[in-house]
C-alpha cells in the first residue's frame, strides 16, 4: 500500500516522552523565573509576574515537548498547558475577591456593626452599622418573594401540566427572554409607573422590580422539577378519579417541593444582591425605616455602593463597605449552600 | 405523596370512575379544575403582560423625553438632559457599552472554554466536581461586590499592565495611556470578563459534557492525542453551544450596572485610547445620573434604558434561538 | 503487515472491580479470531485492553502483558497513542465523525499524522473505500457528510477509516449488532477479504457469525454475576463448534446455557 504513509509510521511503539513530573517542574521554574524577572526589573504588580510566569510555563512546556516528544505531542501539551493556565487565570481574581472581602471586611464586622444604623454617623466618620440596611433588604426581598413565587410556580404548572399550543410556546420564549432583562431596566419600568402616578420612593416599589427579576428564575427551576415527576404518579392519581387540580396540589407539587424550594432559594440569593433597581426606586436611607410601604429605605447592596461612592475615599467608609460586602456574601452563600443541601437531601426521594 | 394512590383501596373497574377519568383528563370541566387552570394560565399571561408593559411604559416615557430633545438622540455626543433646552444623545453610551462588552467577551470566552474543557476532559473527576461547585458559587457573588473589589483592588493592580501595554502597544493609539488611575473602559471590560466567566463556563461545560462518547472513542482509536480528540469531536459538537453561552454572557455584560458604575470614571467623550478614563455605558449612566436628574432628565435616562432593553432582548433572543435549534437537532438524532 | 498478539496473565479492573481475570492467549496473524460468551463476561473489555482503550474509561486499569510480535504494549515508555495507531478498532455502533465528509472521515487518521501528500491522500481514500467494499456506493458523493449513509454503509465507512492508516491488527467490537441482516452479510464478506491483510479480532454475540467468519474462537464465561470474566478455552472454530473440550462451552453453544 502507499509507502508514503507506512514509512512515516514510527517503527516502534515507543516515542520519546517527558517524565510525568516535568510539567510540575516547569510550572515551578516558570513561577520562580516570573518572580525573579519582576524583582530584577522592579515590577511591583502581581499581575505582571503572573503573566510572565504563565507565558514562560506555556512556552517552555511546548519547546521541551517539541524537542523530546515530537510536534503532535507538543501540540497536545500546549493545549494542556493553556487549559491549566485558563483555570489558574480564573481562580486568581476570584480567590483575591474572597480574600480581600473577608480580610478587609472583618476589621469592623462585629455585633455593634450588625445592630446599629447610620442615623447619627456621617459618611466619612467611623462607627455606624448595617442594621437598617439588613431590615430593608429582608423586607424588600421577602415581599418580592411573596409576589414572584406564586406567579412563578403557577406559570410553571401551566407550562408543564396544561401547556400545549401557541400560548405555552410564547410564554416559554418570553420567560427565557425575561431571564436576560438587565436589572436596571426592570427598575426603570417600575420608575416609569411611579412617575405617572407621582409616587415617592418606597421599599415595596423595589420589591416589584425584584419580583420581575425573580419570576423567570422561579419558573425555569420549577419547570425542571415538575418535569422530573414521573407520569405514572399522575396517572395513578387520575385513574382513581382524583380531579386534575387536586392531583397537582396533592401529588405533583408535594413530590417536587424539595427541588422547588431549592430553586426559590437560589432565586432569592440572586435578587438579594441586586443594587440597581433599589437605587432607582428605594433611594436608600441612613436611618431605620421598618415600613416598606412608605418612605425611602436602605438595602445592603445599596449600602455598599453608598459607602463606596459618597464618602470621598474615607477609610472608615471603605471599611464599612467591605464589612457590608462580607455580610451580603455570607447571606448569599448560606442561602446557596442551604439550597444545595435541600436539593441533595430531597433528591433520592423524588428520584425513586 | 400520602394521597389515596397508596392508602385507599383500589375501586373496582366500574363505569363510574372511568367516566370520571375521562372528564378529568379532558381538563377544566369541574369547578376546581376550571379555577386552577384559570389561575395557572393567568400567571403565564401575566408574565406576557409584564413584558408588554415594560416595553410599553418605557417607550411612552422615552417618547416624552425624545420629543423634548434638542439634540439628535442617536448620534449626539452630549448628555445635558437637565439643561434648558435639554440636549442628550446615546452615541457615547452605545460605544462604551459595546466596547466594554466586546473586551469582556474576548477575554472571557477563551478562558471559559478552557475551564470547561478542564472540568470535563482534563481534571480528575472529583477535582472537576469541586471546581464546578466553586464556579456555581462564584456566579452567586453580587455584582456590587465585584464592583467594590474592582474599584479598590483591581484598579491599583492594573497600573503595571497598563504601563506595559503603553510601552509595547502604545503606538497603535488604542493602548496609549496617560498614566491616570486605571478607571477606563478596558478595566471595565476585564471586570465584566471576570463576572461573566461563571455563566459562560457553566453552559459550555454542560455542552462539552454531552459530547458523544462514541465519537471521542472513534478519534482515540485512530491514534489521536487528547487535544486531537477535542479538536475532532468535542469542539465541532459544542460550537453552537459555546456561541449561545457567549451570547448569554454578552447579555449579562451589556446590562451590568453597579460594577461599571463603581469602576469607571465616566465622561461624555469617546477616547481613541481604551486605557484612558472616560466614556460610559447605558446602565452605568443611568445609575450615576439618576440622583440629580430633573423630570425630563429621568425620562431621558428611561429612553436610554429602552435602547439597552432592546439590545439585550435581541442578544438573548438570538442566544435562545440557537439553543432551541440545537435541541431540535440533537433530538432528531437521538 | 499483520502481526501476532501474545497475551499473558492479563487482568483488567474498573476501579476496584475486577472485570477480567488472568487471561492468556495467542492471536495468529492473518486470521480471524472470534470472542464469544454471555453478556458481561468481559470479552469487550478484553478486546479494549488490546489497543489500550480500556484505560480511557474512568478507573480502567490493566495488569499483565500484551506482546505485539515482541513488543509489550504495556511496557515502559510505550505511547498509547502509537499503540492505537498500530491497532485499529471498529465499534459496536457506527461512529463516523458527524461534522466531516465521507472523504475526510477516511482521511482523518492520515491527517492526524500530518505527513501526507495531497495527491496521495485521494489514492489512499479510494483504496480504503474499495477495501471496505464501499467505493462504488459513495464515489459520487465523497464530499457529503458521512452521517447521511445507511447504518451498514456507515459501519463500512468506519472500517475504511480504520484500515486507511494501515494498522497491524483490526479489532471489531460486535460490528454487526446494530445492523440488518443484509448489511451484516456485507460486513462478514468484507471480514473474509480483510483477513488476507490484517490480523482480525472480532467480538460477537452471534454464534453463527463466529462460526461463519472466524478461524479460531475463544469462549469467555463468568462464574456468577459480579465475578470477573475468564477465558474458558480457545481453539479452531471448527473444533469449538463440533467438539469442544470443555463442557461449559458445549452447553453455551448448544443453547443449554443458564
Amino acid at each position: 500500500m502507499s509507502h508514503a504513509v507506512t514509512e512515516k509510521r514510527p517503527s516502534s511503539l515507543k516515542g520519546g516522552s517527558l517524565p510525568r513530573w516535568s510539567a510540575w517542574a516547569v510550572a515551578l521554574a516558570a513561577t520562580g523565573a516570573g518572580l525573579g524577572i519582576s524583582a530584577a526589573a522592579g515590577l511591583d504588580s502581581s499581575i505582571q509576574w503572573a503573566l510572565i510566569a504563565a507565558l514562560l510555563f506555556v512556552l517552555v512546556n511546548y519547546v521541551l515537548a517539541v524537542r523530546v516528544e515530537g510536534r503532535r505531542q507538543a501540540k497536545d501539551r500546549l493545549a494542556t498547558s493553556l487549559v491549566w493556565v485558563a483555570f489558574l487565570l480564573a481562580v486568581i481574581p476570584l480567590a483575591s475577591l474572597i480574600w480581600e472581602t473577608v480580610s478587609r471586611g472583618l476589621k469592623v464586622f462585629d455585633v455593634y456593626f450588625l445592630t446599629h444604623s447610620m442615623g447619627v454617623v456621617s459618611d466619612t466618620e467611623p462607627g455606624g452599622g448595617i442594621y437598617h440596611a439588613i431590615i430593608g433588604t429582608l423586607e424588600q426581598v421577602a415581599l418580592a418573594t411573596l409576589i414572584a413565587v406564586p406567579i412563578g410556580v403557577l406559570t410553571a404548572v401551566y407550562l408543564v401540566e396544561y401547556g400545549r399550543g401557541r400560548l405555552a410556546k410564547t410564554v416559554t420564549f418570553f420567560v427565557d427572554v425575561m431571564t436576560g432583562i438587565p436589572s436596571i431596566v426592570a427598575g426603570l419600568f417600575i420608575l416609569s409607573i411611579m412617575l405617572i402616578l407621582d409616587l415617592q420612593p418606597f421599599g415595596f416599589a423595589g420589591s416589584l422590580a425584584l419580583a420581575i427579576l425573580m419570576m423567570p428564575v422561579v419558573v425555569r427551576s420549577t419547570e425542571e422539577m415538575l418535569k422530573l415527576v414521573p407520569n405514572e404518579l399522575r396517572e395513578a392519581s387520575l385513574a382513581l378519579g382524583v380531579p386534575k387540580w387536586r392531583t397537582i396540589m396533592k401529588v405533583v407539587l408535594p413530590t417536587s417541593i424539595g427541588g422547588i424550594t431549592t430553586g426559590v432559594m437560589l432565586a432569592v440569593a440572586r435578587i438579594m444582591g441586586e443594587t440597581a433597581p433599589v437605587l432607582l426606586l428605594v433611594w436608600g436611607a441612613d436611618y431605620i425605616n421598618n415600613n416598606p410601604f412608605e418612605g425611602a429605605q436602605a438595602s445592603l447592596p445599596l449600602y455598599i455602593y453608598e459607602q463606596y461612592a459618597n464618602s470621598a475615599g474615607s477609610p472608615a467608609a471603605y471599611n464599612r463597605a467591605w464589612a457590608a460586602a462580607l455580610a451580603l456574601i455570607a447571606i448569599v452563600m448560606i442561602l446557596n449552600l442551604a439550597a444545595r443541601g435541600i436539593a441533595r437531601w430531597k433528591a433520592p426521594k423524588t428520584g425513586r | 405523596m400520602d394521597i389515596s394512590t397508596q392508602d385507599a383501596p383500589v375501586p373496582p373497574p366500574a363505569p363510574a370512575p372511568s367516566l370520571e377519568q375521562k372528564r378529568a383528563s379532558r381538563g377544566a370541566t369541574r369547578p376546581g379544575d376550571r379555577v386552577f387552570l384559570g389561575l395557572s394560565r393567568g400567571s403565564g399571561i401575566l408574565l406576557l403582560v409584564i413584558m408588554a408593559a415594560i416595553a410599553g411604559f418605557l417607550t411612552y416615557r422615552a417618547a416624552l423625553a425624545i420629543s423634548e430633545d434638542e439634540a439628535n438622540f442617536l448620534t449626539s455626543f452630549e448628555w445635558d438632559a437637565n439643561g434648558t433646552p435639554p440636549k442628550f444623545g446615546i452615541a457615547v453610551l452605545a460605544y462604551g457599552t459595546v466596547i466594554s462588552s466586546v473586551i469582556a467577551m474576548v477575554i472571557a470566552v477563551p478562558i471559559s472554554v478552557g475551564i470547561a474543557l478542564f472540568i470535563t476532559h482534563y481534571a480528575p473527576r472529583r477535582l472537576g466536581g469541586v471546581i464546578s461547585y466553586v464556579i456555581d458559587l462564584l456566579a452567586a457573588v453580587p455584582s456590587i461586590v465585584y464592583g467594590l473589589w474592582g474599584a479598590l483592588v483591581l484598579v491599583p493592580h492594573l497600573n503595571g499592565l497598563y504601563g506595559w501595554l503603553d510601552d509595547y502597544l502604545g503606538w497603535t493609539g488604542v493602548f496609549e495611556w496617560q498614566g491616570g488611575a486605571a478607571r477606563s473602559l478596558f478595566t471595565v471590560g476585564i471586570l465584566l470578563a471576570i463576572m461573566i466567566l461563571p455563566i459562560v463556563t457553566n453552559v459550555s461545560r454542560e455542552v462539552f459534557r454531552q459530547s458523544p462518547q462514541m465519537i471521542e472513542e472513534a478519534a482515540l482509536a485512530l491514534g489521536a492525542t487528547r487535544w486531537e480528540v477535542i479538536r475532532m469531536s468535542v469542539l465541532p459538537f459544542g460550537r453552537s453551544g459555546v456561541i449561545s453561552a457567549s451570547m448569554l454572557g454578552l447579555g449579562r455584560a451589556l446590562g451590568e450596572t453597579m460594577a461599571v458604575a463603581t469602576v469607571l470614571s465616566p465622561s461624555f467623550l469617546i477616547n481613541a485610547s481604551l486605557l484612558d478614563p472616560g466614556g460610559g455605558t447605558f446602565a452605568q449612566n443611568i445609575a450615576s445620573k439618576f440622583g440629580e436628574a430633573t423630570p425630563v432628565g429621568r425620562d431621558a435616562l428611561i429612553a436610554s434604558g429602552l435602547v439597552l432593553f432592546v439590545i439585550t432582548l435581541l442578544v438573548n433572543g438570538a442566544a435562545r434561538a440557537i439553543i432551541a435549534r440545537r435541541k431540535e437537532y440533537s433530538g432528531a438524532n437521538a | 503487515m499483520a502481526k501476532r498478539i501474545d497475551v499473558s496473565g492479563l487482568t483488567a479492573y474498573y476501579g476496584s472491580h475486577k472485570a477480567i481475570d488472568d487471561i492468556s492467549m495467542t492471536v495468529e496473524p492473518r486470521s480471524v479470531t472470534a470472542f464469544i460468551g454471555p453478556s458481561g463476561c468481559g470479552k469487550s473489555t478484553f478486546l479494549r485492553t488490546l489497543n489500550r482503550m480500556h484505560e480511557v474509561t474512568t478507573g480502567g486499569r490493566v495488569e499483565g502483558k500484551v506482546l505485539l510480535d515482541d513488543e509489550d504494549l504495556y511496557g515502559q515508555g510505550v505511547d498509547p497513542v502509537a499503540v492505537r495507531r498500530t491497532i485499529g478498532m471498529v465499534f459496536q455502533r457506527p461512529n463516523p465523525f458527524p461534522t466531516m465528509s465521507i472523504f475526510d472521515n477516511v482521511a482523518a487518521g492520515l491527517k492526524l499524522n500530518g505527513s501526507y501528500k495531497k495527491s496521495e491522500l485521494g489514492d489512499v481514500v479510494e483504496k480504503s473505500l474499495k477495501g471496505a467494499n464501499l467505493w462504488n456506493e459513495v464515489k459520487d458523493r465523497l464530499n457529503k457528510p458521512g452521517s447521511g449513509l445507511s447504518g451498514g454503509q456507515q459501519q463500512r465507512l468506519c472500517i475504511a477509516r480504520a484500515i486507511a492508516v494501515e494498522p497491524q491488527v483490526l479489532l471489531m467490537d460486535e460490528p454487526c449488532s446494530a445492523l440488518d441482516p443484509i448489511s451484516t452479510l456485507a460486513i462478514e464478506d468484507l471480514i473474509g477479504e480483510l483477513k488476507e491483510r490484517f490480523t482480525i479480532v472480532i467480538v460477537t454475540h452471534n454464534m453463527q457469525q463466529a462460526a461463519r467468519v472466524s478461524d479460531r474462537t475463544a469462549f469467555f464465561n463468568l462464574s456468577a454475576v459480579g465475578q470477573p470474566g475468564r477465558l474458558i478455552e480457545i481453539d479452531d472454530t471448527e473444533r469449538i463448534f463440533s467438539n469442544p473440550s470443555v463442557q461449559a462451552t458445549e452447553d453455551y453453544i448448544s443453547g443449554r446455557f443458564g
